[in-house]
């Protein structure tokens, strides 16, 4: 009988081997177009494939414009991926809409996030104690320079500016421009539509010592004297001393690429694309800081699964999750892409890294706005600019309108 | 006859003629200068490039990062395919509309003749919803299923059908064929003309069109040539060099269409303006 | 049966297909869109109510929708005369020159088959600032100051027109030869001996007998430049419309609203509201031009 009975459970093992292997669950995963982050994950893929095998998983990916439309448009119609990963300033949008779902709330609660991540991610992801998605990494600003036109223009090349005193003088002397006036290199480059926006939002804003929103984020406040002379600050690095402007060269990535802009505001993500560029020697240093006070803007891409995604698929979609949050990857995000583990700890190690380092000093002091409509509070911001540079017109009159527009829209959300 | 001495006026008119060539040729000039400079070189605004280089065409046709074989044959596929279907139901329909006699004829033809009237933005938003809900979005079918038969060359081709004699098609009844056969085999060889006409027209509308592909496919690996390369420019700064490689990539087939075909084009562009 | 019978049933076979189509992707599809202009229909939205003329209210109310339908106006009112009458130009200059009008034909019709897409990114890298833009860097060697172009708001519209009459130039000039060259010389002939000269030929003559090729162009282009939509999708900063929305066309505002926003109902209320615009347009200009053929 015992033979019989181990025999009867060899086989029920074997059965359960074969139907394993038979029944490969494809799932499939989205994330917006950015060469180095596509190209890891599909290394990550084969790694995951092969830690467990009957999953298969199929990247796709979008162009950034045109991500969220191809998202919101797919999900309800369940012909979407199913783990997705979204910038964090669309979560309202998609919780609201119902394109998530909850993750289990077993394993992500509360106290799994305040245990791994940065306050600022734990407190942007929780949805009245529910949690519908977790990131792997981080970005902040930092201000990035071209070390061979600062020696052109007698500059030590390791020392940057310091402070927006500084920040000025430096890029008025580092800009450059033709016999009829026209900029033909920008000495810091001005691009709101980039990370332009975030640094007047989260970072000028308060270095002139306003406060841009409530603390919930449902009520915009950067529209008062101090708001008003931040805004001017940034406008007249365009108007008066005329060291960048919106869309010079194209944009300021290609400008900063092609050696025609000295200094940038940028993200960390940018590390990968700037390194790839040949013959351009650059320098990272913390966001220059205004009557001592320092500020950073951090956002970040968070992975969440797909409201439609049920059984089979979605057990597999928890694990590569869980994979693509892993301490593993998150340190190789940090090496690849260049965006910072969003568990601190992680981070210990890379603190004397030259071009890390900057970046996580801003993570100490950064904010994470809460947007609820990402694109339409951007081209706020974008358009206020525009309205001043293009128009002429009266900066705080412009602020004014602008703060009313973007209060429009959150209300709009929240109603 | 004596030999006429050049006008003054004629002199003039040459003069205007080249210059505005000029102008009409030298986008394109730039484009190709453009495409043959390297990352560096591409800001410095010469004509003839210091150094030209095919390494952007080796890199958008050849490389493996590069997407734009795939639009290529994308693009391909929709242009060919739509255009033998329009090829063949748009002469059926000439055909039928002109030599047939039949209740309604005329009604069908108004019917057929208003849908001109209703331009591409009208219908795209309830094609969206109708490629949703058959899941036809990122298929060649949801890309395609609009220009399978064109009111345009419907019109066109019954003009032409007009002009058969009747007596052709009876006296191939009076040999027992098929109606259908008669269509394929006595018919069609007599308008192969307007056949290259509505094919060449319509193999360069499809290729060139972007606002109906760029609903219709979200997914890169289904993009088409145009919607490719405006989504070409992205997060990580406009690599000009490769976007005017790109631009020249996608009209090649077009230039190549033109250049043999410039007789029917001209002729075609000719006779549609002057049916009006 | 009757052969008329037989015939006409081989008939119906041959259109059924093709009503089907013509019926379900074109006559179907406008209905489904006239009535869903009443509803609050959006992808975002779980459940569709019909609202009456709620969107309408909306869009109406809505500047960006007012300003995009303004600059389709200016597209088209400042666009396709400007195409007609360079058009026209050439056209006659080439009817001129004994030699060589194939090959000139030939380049100008080149920038109408080449795409749409790809000729926008060409010009928007041509178009750009100093110190990478060679339209400026030509504008400053022979001493003219640089200009914004698709970066300043007073000239991104006109400088997109100019891209667009740059590639209809051919069509027209095309049509105009061919016209032109249907003239029976005994006419012309017949002026010259009572005594007409060039100019009295070209206004007395030449013109009104190109009248209705003009009526024909005029609406096309009209059409055309109404419809505006590639153009300023691939030539203004990240497909906004740009810079402030003054580059948004009509088509452009509905592309948004429905694939950015979501907001379906409201673009096909914006779309209805074009469409009744291009018609009321052409009707417009038959009847200017039939006045004018009549007196």
């Amino acid at each position: 009988m015992k033979a019989r009975k181990g025999l009867i459970f060899t086989v029920l093992i074997f059965l359960a081997v074969v139907a394993a292997g038979a029944q490969t669950v494809t799932i499939t995963y989205w994330q917006y177009f950015y060469e180095s982050k596509v190209k890891l994950v599909d290394e990550l893929i084969k790694k995951f494939e092969a830690a467990n095998p009957g999953i298969k998983v199929e990247q796709v990916t979008f162009p950034y414009e045109s991500f969220n439309q191809k998202v919101a448009a797919s999900i309800p119609a369940g012909e979407g991926p199913d783990v997705i990963t979204l910038f964090y300033g669309w979560l309202p949008m998609y919780v609201k809409g119902g394109y998530l779902q909850e993750l289990p709330p077993a394993e992500f609660n509360k106290a799994y996030f305040d245990k791994t991540y940065y306050p600022f991610v734990a407190e942007s992801v929780d949805f009245g104690g529910k949690y519908y998605s977790a990131p792997t990494a981080v970005r902040t600003l930092a201000l990035i320079w071209n070390k061979k036109l600062f020696k052109e223009a007698g500059y030590d090349p390791n020392t940057p500016p310091r402070t927006l005193e500084e920040l000025v003088t430096y890029a008025k002397k580092l800009s450059k421009f033709d016999a009829q006036g026209n900029l033909v290199q920008s000495g810091l480059l001005m691009q709101p539509s980039g990370q332009g926006h975030s640094w007047l939002r989260e970072v000028l804003f308060r270095q002139f010592g306003n406060l841009p929103y409530s603390a919930d984020y449902r009520k915009v406040s950067y529209a008062d004297a101090n708001g008003v002379a931040a805004f001017k600050w940034y406008t007249d690095l365009i108007t008066k001393d005329k060291v960048g402007y919106p869309n010079f060269a194209t944009d300021d990535v290609t400008a900063f690429k092609a050696g025609k802009g000295a200094m940038n505001i940028d993200g960390s993500f940018r590390i990968a694309t700037l390194n790839a560029v040949k013959d351009l020697e650059w320098g990272v240093a913390e966001l220059p800081s205004y009557k001592g006070i320092k500020s950073n803007y951090a956002s970040y891409w968070t992975h969440g699964i797909v409201s439609g995604t049920k059984g089979k698929k979605l057990e597999a979609s928890i694990k590569f999750l869980k994979y693509l949050t892993s301490p593993e990857v998150q340190e190789l995000w940090l090496e690849r892409v260049g965006e910072l583990p969003a568990t601190p700890a992680l981070s210990e190690k890379y603190k004397n890294d030259p071009v890390v380092q900057p970046f996580l000093k801003g993570l100490a002091y950064a904010k994470a706005s809460l947007f609820v409509d990402e694109a339409g509070q951007r081209t706020v911001f974008v358009d206020m600019i525009d309205e001043v540079v293009l128009k002429k017109a009266d900066p705080a009159a412009v602020l004014k309108a602008a703060a009313a527009k973007e209060q429009a829209i959150i209300d709009n959300f929240w109603k | 006859m004596n030999m006429k001495k050049p006008k003054p006026g004629t002199i003039a008119a040459y003069l205007v003629l080249s210059l505005f060539s000029i102008v009409m040729l030298f986008p394109f000039v730039w484009m190709l200068s453009s495409s043959l400079k390297d990352a560096t070189q591409i800001f410095k605004l010469k004509l003839f490039p210091d150094a030209p280089t095919l390494d952007n065409y080796r890199y958008i046709l050849f490389s493996e990062s590069s997407k734009f074989p795939r639009w290529f044959l994308n693009s391909a596929i929709v242009a060919v395919c739509t255009t033998v279907s329009v090829l063949f139901f748009d002469s059926l329909l000439g055909y039928t509309l002109s030599k047939y006699r039949f209740p309604g004829k005329n009604i069908i033809f108004m019917l057929i003749v208003s849908t001109l009237m209703i331009p591409t933005e009208m219908l795209v938003i309830p094609w969206y919803a109708m490629a949703r809900s058959l899941k036809w979005v990122n298929t060649y079918w949801g890309i395609m299923f609009p220009g399978m038969i064109s009111a345009f060359g419907v019109f066109l081709m019954r003009q032409f059908m007009q002009t058969i004699p009747d007596d052709l098609i009876d006296a191939a009844r009076v040999d027992g064929r098929g109606e259908f056969m008669i269509f394929l085999t006595v018919v069609l060889p007599l308008v192969t003309p307007a056949l290259a006409t509505l094919a060449i027209f319509n193999f360069i509308g499809n290729w060139n069109a972007f606002l109906w592909p760029l609903i219709a496919a979200s997914k890169p690996r289904m993009f088409t040539l145009p919607v490719g390369l405006a989504n070409f420019s992205g997060e990580a700064g406009s690599d000009w060099h490769y976007i005017m490689t790109g631009a020249a990539v996608a009209m090649a087939p077009l230039v190549a269409v033109f250049l043999l075909f410039q007789k029917q084009i001209v002729r075609g562009i000719a006779m549609t303006g002057l049916k009006g | 049966m009757t052969l008329a019978t037989k015939r006409a049933i081989t008939a119906y076979t041959f259109l059924a297909l093709p009503l089907v189509f013509f019926i379900c992707v074109r006559l179907g599809p406008m209905l489904y869109m006239l009535v869903m202009s009443f509803s609050d229909w959006g992808l975002l939205r779980k459940q569709t109510r019909f609202i009456g003329l709620g969107n309408y209210v909306t869009i109406f109310s809505d500047p960006v929708f007012l300003q995009s339908l303004g600059n389709t106006m200016r597209y088209a009112i400042f666009g396709a005369p400007a195409v007609i009458a360079i058009s026209l130009s050439i056209a006659l200059l080439l009817d001129l020159i004994p030699k060589g009008k194939a090959l000139f034909r030939l380049i100008y019709v080149l920038p109408y088959i080449t795409p749409i897409v790809a000729v926008s990114w060409v010009w928007r890298w041509m178009y750009l600032q100093p110190p990478l833009g060679v339209i400026n860097e030509l504008l400053m060697a022979i001493g003219l100051p640089a200009q914004g172009f698709l970066n300043s708001p007073d000239q991104a519209l006109q400088s997109i027109m100019a891209v667009n009459v740059w590639a209809e130039l051919g069509y027209c000039t095309t049509i105009f030869l061919a016209g032109l060259q249907t003239i029976p010389k005994e006419i012309s002939e017949a002026a010259r001996i009572d005594g007409a000269n060039g100019r009295l030929l070209l206004f007395k003559v030449t013109l009104p007998l190109l009248l209705p090729i003009t009526l024909f162009l005029t609406v096309m282009e009209g059409i055309q430049f109404l419809r505006i939509f590639t153009q300023v999708y691939n030539m203004s900063f990240q497909a906004m419309g740009g810079p402030l929305n003054s580059t948004k066309s009509a088509a452009l505002y509905i592309y948004q609203k429905a694939f950015t926003n979501f907001e379906m109902a409201q673009a096909a209320s914006a779309s209805l509201v074009l469409f009744v615009i291009i018609m009321t347009v052409t009707a417009i200009q038959l009847k200017f031009f039939d006045k004018k053929m009549n007196y």
